[in-house]
């Protein structure tokens, strides 16, 4: 059943990647197996809760031994809006007992213990590897506590052994089209409700594009699954349109959803200026042509010019102390170069930008923005990494998270862009934050304090400076 | 001290003092006398001059505060109190025999004029029987200076009184640390630390490490529990060099030089990475000595700390409310680590004013409630000052670190550590902690405030409501039916 599922995410036909490649390739998957002593990133348990546990108002309940639960919760910046249950921890915590007769009794009763101390909206249940492996049979006792308790339990069938946490991803995906997405009608629908897809409003991201699109007059029907909600997601099939974000994470859910209940998507993101500003149109395009009234373009192209003023003009007020400073941009992202135009309007030089996930457009566009120079980066060491910035060939790095301690202990600044950051960097007062960000950075005065030599390297009499007074 | 030295309107002039900063002179020689072995201090004053200020001491250090009175009453207050101090004297020794008697005066003995040097004499001359008796007096009006002004005059007055005037042999490796009222009990220790790793015999003064840092005695007795021994202050003179930290005791260290010639070097700030690494040379310069390698590690500690915090503190805006000597060392602290002193209120007038001027504009002589005013003007993120400041964090919703004198509402605060690599490690990660404990307000309105309310064209999403329910396994049949 797995390889099934397995290999059904892998196939996926609205995925350019994986068109692209050979039927040969395509069979292996969309994420490369991880090699044994050189794997780094999640599992696709990971993955799959990264995906949904920002459903604020569920009980997300993870199957198996405390680490898969105990060692990760509480580690994303999601944020609601409402409820805090979603960070409410649930662990079914397995002893060796269970590994020896089966975990699904205590499965049930700590679906009933959820059940009976919040009464839910939703549970879903994330199985992992040790109750896979002895064969719990999670499926079965969600559909039990379904029918026994009156609520849905979903089964999140994503074990971190079977791959990353991009396969995860769309696992949670495919969980969502098999027992959420079509089980509840809205309230009421308008012609231009939109799905989100893929967007988790980690730090409140969506809450600096929602407030635009309130202004343009679209309505979001749901979320997946930023700041969301059981129901808006059940009852999601009714949109008229939906964005997918992250391209590569729910493809899964865009097109299933286009085939089951024809609702057409189109792909974009929030990050950087001239991106939003085509998601905004992209978004009011496929809203009117699916009847929405047309004077939705001209109130989006309304919103995108004043809003890109201000944007700009905001960047622009770094741009003294910024000049000339060389970036290096290592994301795990798909789309670096969304934000490059904006680091350069900053007066900052990309010297380099990873490319790994990047599809050969996305390269050309790089070459198109930065130039024939741009240091193209498929792959980089930590100690590659280290060395370049040791070397002083940049003044800044920005990566996720991983790589701080990289730039660190280079004594060079970072800036966290990946998912576990603090800062929100969606839509156009993001990318102000991420240059004031980036500027806030590189001025902090330790970077010129942590050059100076120790004091037993230092040669001369007795110090001058202002920390010891008169020398009597 | 003059008033105004030269700076325009280095003293407020509202006629009331709002939610005061500043604390009296007789307060702060109180605690420098405390951290002298068995010195009981007594106060030349009303019994609430005393009382408040004991009680303030203990409520900081959550100890038993030896402190007494001469209990002025409106009789002697007219007629003179010399007797009463002869009598407290008397008193005290009836209960047991304090190495050192420690007389201040206060506002009340000061206004009258009393003559406490000339009662002290007369003491000596009624009182033959307790020539052996140390008696060290210093005049501490309260009208007049502040708490480090007051702790300093103590210092300099131990000094002039005790230590044996003229040019002696130098004891090799001996050395005076005169320590600034800013240093708490773990600083001292750490500053201990740091000399006899150079293989240097620190004598400081005061030693609160050694009084108020809260060991259990033996047996209980009404005068301060140790500290810097007679015998110690007395050998002072033939130290090799004399480290002063913090300006305010300037005075005390010159005491030293011009009776004793010996050397002195002012150390004003001992709290981050540059500050540290001088004061090392220094000490390395003149202990002839190279720096143990234990620094090295604590160096690199310090480092990574800095790189660690900074994102953390870079930019966050401060206002700074406290005695000078810790004001200045703050706010250099402070702001080379990216933080913007946005405005700093110092008690009294002090020479470190003009000092402030490369880590911060506003410096004003002022109280709290010129902090809670500056706060709010320039939208601080944090305060930093006394327990007192805790009104104004509370109504700014603006987190506060409580630092100096008095905290009487957190615990463990003598012994947190500033000084040195170590102390400036741990100083960095109780602010940085101080905004990661803050909680995170995110909302829908954050980025754009005027759109609140807008959310009435939505789904009726409230999480209190139950959605109707569809049981998970009928998901099949009803897309089936479709």
């Amino acid at each position: 059943m797995h390889t099934n599922k397995v290999q059904e995410v892998f196939n996926e036909p609205s995925c350019g990647h994986n068109q692209s490649k050979s039927d040969h390739d395509r069979k292996k998957g969309c994420t490369k197996l991880s090699k044994p002593g050189q794997a780094a990133g999640g599992c696709a348990f990971d993955g799959a809760k990264i995906a949904l546990q920002p459903i604020v108002d569920a009980v997300h309940l993870v199957h198996g031994p405390i680490a898969c639960e105990g060692n990760s919760w509480d580690n994303r910046s999601a944020a609601s809006s409402g409820s805090d249950l979603y960070r409410t921890s649930y662990t079914t915590d397995i002893s060796e007992l269970d590994v020896i007769y089966g975990g699904e009794k205590r499965l049930f009763k700590a679906i009933s213990q959820a059940v009976s101390s919040h009464h839910p909206p939703a549970i879903f249940v994330y199985q992992t590897c040790v109750p896979a492996l002895i064969g719990d049979d999670v499926e079965a006792v969600c559909q039990l506590a379904s029918e026994k308790f009156g609520l849905p339990v979903i089964p999140v069938d994503a074990p971190g052994f079977v791959g990353g946490k991009n396969l995860g991803n769309k696992l949670a995906g495919e969980a969502l089209l098999d027992h959420v997405i079509g089980t509840m009608e809205p309230a009421y629908t308008t012609p231009t409700d939109v799905n989100i897809i893929g967007e988790y409003n980690l730090s409140g991201e969506l809450w600096q594009v929602k407030p635009l699109l309130d202004r343009i007059g679209i309505r979001i029907a749901s979320v997946m699954t930023g700041d969301g909600r059981y129901q808006e997601i059940a009852s999601s099939h009714r949109a008229r349109a939906s964005m997918l974000v992250c391209s590569k994470a729910m493809i899964n859910i865009a097109r299933k959803m286009e085939e089951r209940y024809q609702i057409p998507f189109f792909e974009g993101s929030f990050y950087g200026i001239s991106d939003m500003s085509q998601s905004l149109r992209d978004m009011a395009t496929l809203l009117v042509s699916r009847g929405a009234p047309a004077d939705l373009l001209d109130r989006t192209e309304a919103v995108i010019k004043e809003e890109e003023a201000l944007a700009w003009k905001g960047i622009y007020g770094f741009r003294k102390e910024l000049e000339g400073k060389k970036a290096l941009l290592i994301t795990g992202g798909v789309k670096s170069w969304s934000v490059v135009s904006a680091l350069q309007e900053a007066g900052l030089v990309v010297v380099g930008t990873s490319v790994k996930k990047s599809t050969g457009e996305d390269k050309e566009r790089i070459k198109e923005i930065i130039g024939d120079d741009a240091h193209m980066i498929d792959s980089m060491t930590p100690g590659e990494m280290y060395q370049m910035l040791k070397e002083a060939k940049a003044d800044i790095l920005m990566a996720g998270g991983r790589s701080q301690f990289v730039a660190l202990k280079a004594k060079v600044p970072f800036l966290d862009v990946n998912q576990e950051r603090n800062y929100a960097f969606a839509g156009y007062k993001g990318m102000v934050t991420l240059i004031g960000e980036i500027h806030r950075a590189m001025t902090n005065p330790i970077w010129q304090t942590l050059k100076k030599a120790a004091p037993w390297e230092r040669i001369g009499d007795l110090p001058k400076t202002s920390s010891v007074g008169s020398l009597r | 001290m003059s008033q105004n030295e030269g700076v325009k309107s280095a003293v407020p002039d509202r006629p009331a003092s709002v939610n005061p900063l500043k604390m009296s002179q007789p307060l702060g020689a109180a605690l420098a006398f405390l951290g002298t072995a068995g010195c009981m201090p007594i106060f030349h004053g009303s019994q609430g001059c005393t009382s408040f200020g004991l009680v303030l001491l203990g409520r900081h250090f959550k100890e038993s505060i030896p402190l007494q009175t001469t209990a002025m009453t409106e009789v002697s207050s007219t007629l003179g109190g010399g007797d009463s101090v002869h009598e407290a004297i008397l008193n005290i020794l009836k209960k047991g025999v304090p190495e050192l008697v420690a007389v201040m005066s206060t506002g009340l003995t000061e206004t009258k004029g009393e003559d406490i040097v000339g009662d002290i004499a007369l003491f000596r001359k009624r009182h033959p029987e307790w020539n052996e008796l140390p008696v060290v007096s210093a005049s501490t009006p309260d009208f007049k200076g502040g708490f480090e002004d007051g702790y300093a005059e103590a210092v300099v007055r131990i000094l002039e009184e005790l230590v044996p005037k003229g040019t002696t042999p130098k004891v090799p490796g001996l050395v005076n640390v005169l320590a600034g009222s800013h240093l708490t009990v773990a600083d001292l220790d750490e500053i201990r630390r740091i000399l006899t790793s150079f293989g240097l015999t620190p004598v400081i003064l005061p030693d609160l490490s050694r009084s108020l840092d809260g060991t259990i005695p033996e047996k209980f007795e009404a005068k301060s529990m140790g500290g810097t021994t007679l015998s110690e202050i007395r050998s002072m003179g033939s130290a090799e060099f004399t480290l002063v930290i913090g300006e305010s005791l300037r005075r005390a260290g010159e005491v030293l030089l011009s009776g004793n010639d010996v050397p002195l070097y002012v150390v004003k700030h001992l709290r981050g990475l540059l500050a540290v690494d001088d004061f090392l040379f220094l000490v390395s310069n003149l202990s002839r000595r190279p720096i143990p390698a234990l620094f090295h590690r604590e160096r690199s500690r310090l480092e990574d700390a800095m790189l660690d915090c900074h994102f953390h503190l870079g930019g966050k805006k401060v206002v700074v409310a406290s005695e000078p000597d810790l004001t200045l060392d703050l706010c250099q602290f402070l702001s080379s680590m990216g933080m913007t002193v946005v405005a700093a209120i110092l008690p009294q007038v002090s020479k470190v004013r003009e000092w402030l001027s490369p880590f911060v504009s506003n410096v004003m002589i002022g109280d709290l409630s010129d902090l809670e005013e500056q706060a709010a003007r320039h939208n601080a993120d944090l305060l930093v000052t006394h327990a007192h400041g805790r009104q104004a964090s509370e109504r700014l919703e603006i987190p506060l670190l409580r630092t100096g004198f008095p905290i009487f509402d957190r615990l463990g605060v003598a012994h947190e550590v500033h000084v040195g690599y170590v102390g400036s490690m741990q100083s960095l990660f109780r602010i940085a902690n101080v905004f990661l404990s803050l909680k995170r307000d995110l909302t829908p309105q954050t980025w754009y405030p005027e759109e609140s309310g807008s959310t009435d064209d939505l789904t009726v999403v409230d999480d209190r409501i139950q959605p109707p329910i569809v049981p998970a396994f009928r998901v099949a049949e009803e897309r089936g039916s479709k």
